[in-house]
């Protein structure tokens, strides 16, 4: 018999201010850019000082979302510690590359090589609160953070562990955007955040963030929802998704009817918004529809924003109008699918649902 | 007590051959793949002694009818590893059952993006490399290469332990009934990157590695990769598939003592092993051999060997060896390579020699096994640790 897991706190770090949990999106930031930073929780709260200066952007926002994750569950320690990073601590590893090609090879320190190691934000939570159990990393561009939710989901199901802190970061580094700027990647022109989905040209608007979640096999007061399925699908023509949408969703008992949120991941890249359009013109028309990369940019973890959205929106059962795609009256949400894929590859489904 | 998750086939290209039979040869012959350094324009090239793969990106591009410098040197030799993985357990359509691919490493196309790092902004003539910084690009280029679509694929990376951790996720996604068929391991080629960086923390040895020695003077790094198809049983026995072996145990923990040292007594490792045994349902001394990290780098033997004794007891450690003489370390891809050598034990009946041994270390009593030896080998241990305390062990058995 296998367990239901269950989503009992969030911590989330983005470029919206969502550090502090009792607020929803009360204010929100629209960026008029081709980039986004992140908004910076005081990380003094959280890290001392003279060890925040070499920290890495990426532990730096992971200490606080893991730390927030934790103290609203109420524990200090868990079972396992699964993080899912496209590009690990991304500014030291080409700070490293750079200094390797400067200085010829020479006069290197260890530092940035340490931090550029994918699993140092695992590593460096596992060494904050002394965690010995599970500890792994997935670094699987836009399912890496879908892949330690299936990970920690099998754990729990099968009660090989009761907590879990699951989590996704990524940080933005400059030589980064300037790079797959060249390739199209990211847009040349900027783009204000309220007209992201009519831009009309390629590329994504790229930003950063750290989302952390304890899941657990355990209700409580804390519990936000549960988490019901998780798939991954490293390729899909557009055609085939409806269908393996419907297929996701009968293998799980429920059905489009009974969807009362679609959160979507378009992230106005005029090449490959189709698949989304193809759902909320198509098999999710009548759906209420929410999007949010305009809130939280683009990055390969940026799915903890959406993961983060979902459960806030079930624990609250308010929909900010500001996510909403579309006019479908949409009360008491139970029922939430979060669809996302990235230049159409690396597809993921996730359905939660309130408890 | 669980069943062991069947393997069916298996891959591996490193320092000491191109494929599995390869490898073993120069296993059986104690025959190193250590050397100088060809690939790679290096100013350390003279201080360093390395795990080669001789063969070129050009020769490989050739054999895999590949555009020339297209793929960075992990996808490349991943492929050839994936591959024989699947031609051995006779797969040829690969999405007819539900099949995943779980890969793993830490540099993924660094060999390229250093390479052309500033060039990238002066000229578009490498920049299909661009996106190959993306760990996860080499598991996406092995899986277009295999033909697998619509399917769970993902890139583990926790550093040195990574194919270890890729192999048991694998098994468990057999186990839980989420995959039918899983093709695990990982791949990472040399790059200046991870040689600066091993430089830097100084654990790079200058002449050839030598793992449990009193006198070590650290590791030399490796590329390779390996890779292992996992099927159901249903798989098995409908296909009348021949098994090679079985993930019979594994087991994860933390050290949570150090970002890149082991605790001296080997915390995490114990908890690893212990784990392990207990998913096998197995006692200590049903292990016949056990495939030790052993780095060769003053931290890691001695933790490791504090680590063994506190699980088998003193006097009562089997028969081990580290085959990181031959191949070097091949960081992510170590567990994978490590895998591949503990089905070919089982298989032959055969534990390699520990190369390069000469003084047991001051610390215990503990002397690895230095020629190769003839002895039925029922279950061997094998353990994989990296930075970030992450510490994995697998057991691979020749019964379910």
């Amino acid at each position: 018999m296998s367990k239901s897991v269950y989503i009992n706190s969030v911590g989330s770090v983005s470029v919206q201010k969502t550090f502090d949990n009792s607020e929803f999106l009360n204010e929100i930031t629209f960026y008029n850019d081709t980039v986004a930073s992140v908004i910076n929780p005081d990380y003094k709260a959280y890290i001392p000082p003279a060890q925040a200066r070499r920290m890495a952007k990426g532990i730096k926002m992971s200490t606080v979302s893991s730390q927030t994750a934790l103290q609203e569950a109420g524990i200090e320690n868990v079972d396992a510690i699964i993080v899912g990073t496209g590009l690990g601590c991304l500014g030291d590893s080409e700070k490293f590359v750079g200094d390797i090609i400067e200085n010829n090879e020479q006069f290197l320190t260890p530092t940035r090589f340490i931090q550029s190691s994918h699993n140092t934000v695992a590593g460096q939570i596992a060494l904050g609160i002394n965690c010995k159990g599970y500890n792994f990393t997935y670094v699987h561009a836009t399912v890496s953070f879908e892949s330690a939710l299936l990970d920690a989901k099998m754990q729990l199901e099968q009660d090989e562990a009761e907590h879990i802190l699951v989590g996704g970061v990524d940080e933005m580094v400059k030589y980064h955007v300037n790079s797959h700027r060249l390739i199209g990647h990211i847009k040349s022109e900027p783009v204000h955040a309220s007209k992201l989905l009519e831009s009309n040209t390629k590329g994504s608007v790229m930003g950063e963030g750290s989302h952390f979640f304890v899941l657990s096999n355990q209700k409580q007061e804390s519990t936000y929802a549960e988490l019901v399925s998780v798939e991954c699908y490293n390729s899909m023509l557009k055609e085939d998704l409806p269908k393996k949408v419907v297929s996701f969703l009968t293998e799980n008992q429920t059905d489009v009817a009974s969807i009362d949120l679609v959160i979507l991941g378009n992230n106005g890249d005029v090449n490959f918004d189709g698949y989304y359009n193809d759902l909320t013109t198509g098999l999710f028309k009548d759906t209420p529809q929410a999007y949010y990369k305009h809130l939280s940019a683009e990055y390969d973890t940026a799915t903890g924003f959406a993961f983060w959205l979902g459960a806030k929106i079930l624990k609250t059962q308010t929909i900010p109008e500001v996510v909403r795609l579309n006019k479908s009256k949409a009360s008491n949400p139970k029922t939430i699918l979060i669809y996302n894929q990235y230049r159409g590859e690396n597809h993921s489904l996730v359905l939660l649902r309130k408890c | 007590m669980s069943k062991g998750v069947a393997i069916t086939g298996m891959g591996v290209i490193s320092a000491i051959g191109n494929n599995a039979l390869e490898n073993y040869e120069s296993l059986i012959s104690g025959k190193a793949g250590i050397s100088k350094i060809t690939h790679i324009d290096t100013i350390h090239a003279d201080a360093i002694m390395v795990g080669e793969i001789k063969t070129t990106n050009t020769t490989f591009e050739q054999q895999l009818n590949l555009t020339e410098n297209s793929y960075s040197r992990s996808p490349i030799l991943g492929i050839i590893a994936a591959k024989e993985a699947l031609a051995q357990a006779g797969i040829t359509d690969i999405n007819n059952y539900k099949t995943g691919l779980i890969s793993s490493t830490t540099v993924g196309g660094m060999d390229k993006s250093e390479q052309y790092f500033y060039e990238y902004f002066e000229s578009d003539a490498h920049w299909q490399h661009i996106n190959g910084l993306h760990a996860g690009d080499s598991t996406k280029k092995i899986a277009d290469a295999i033909g697998l679509k619509e399917s769970f694929v993902t890139t583990i990376s926790t550093a040195c332990s990574s194919a270890a951790n890729a192999i048991m996720l694998g098994a468990r996604m057999i186990k839980s009934g989420r995959l039918d068929r899983v093709v695990v391991g990982g791949t990472d080629a040399l790059s200046k990157f991870t040689i600066n960086g091993f430089k830097t923390l100084m654990i790079l040895s200058d002449t050839y590695n030598t793992p449990f020695d009193e006198n070590r003077k650290g590791l030399n790094l490796g590329e390779a990769a390996a890779f292992l198809v996992l099927e159901s049983d249903e798989i098995v026995a409908r296909e009348n598939r021949k098994v090679l072996a079985y993930v019979k145990g594994y087991g994860n923990a933390n050290d949570a003592f150090h970002q890149t040292a082991s605790s001296e007594n080997g915390d995490g490792a114990v908890l690893a092993m212990e784990k392990a045994l207990k998913v096998a349902g197995l006692q200590p001394e049903d292990i016949d051999y056990v495939n030790a990290h052993g780095t060769a780098t003053p931290n890691n033997d001695l933790s490791e060997g504090r680590a063994m004794l506190r699980i088998f007891g003193e006097g009562k450690v089997p028969e081990f060896s580290s085959t990181k003489a031959y191949t070097g370390h091949t960081l992510a891809v170590a567990g994978g390579v490590e895998a591949v050598y503990s089905i070919l034990a089982i298989q032959n009946n055969r534990i390699y020699p520990n190369l390069n041994f000469k003084t047991p270390m001051k610390e215990f009593d503990l002397r690895p096994q230095t020629q190769v030896k003839e002895k039925e080998i029922k279950n061997v241990l094998s353990n994989s640790f990296g930075f970030g305390g992450n510490c994995s062990t697998l057991i691979i058995s020749q019964e379910a």
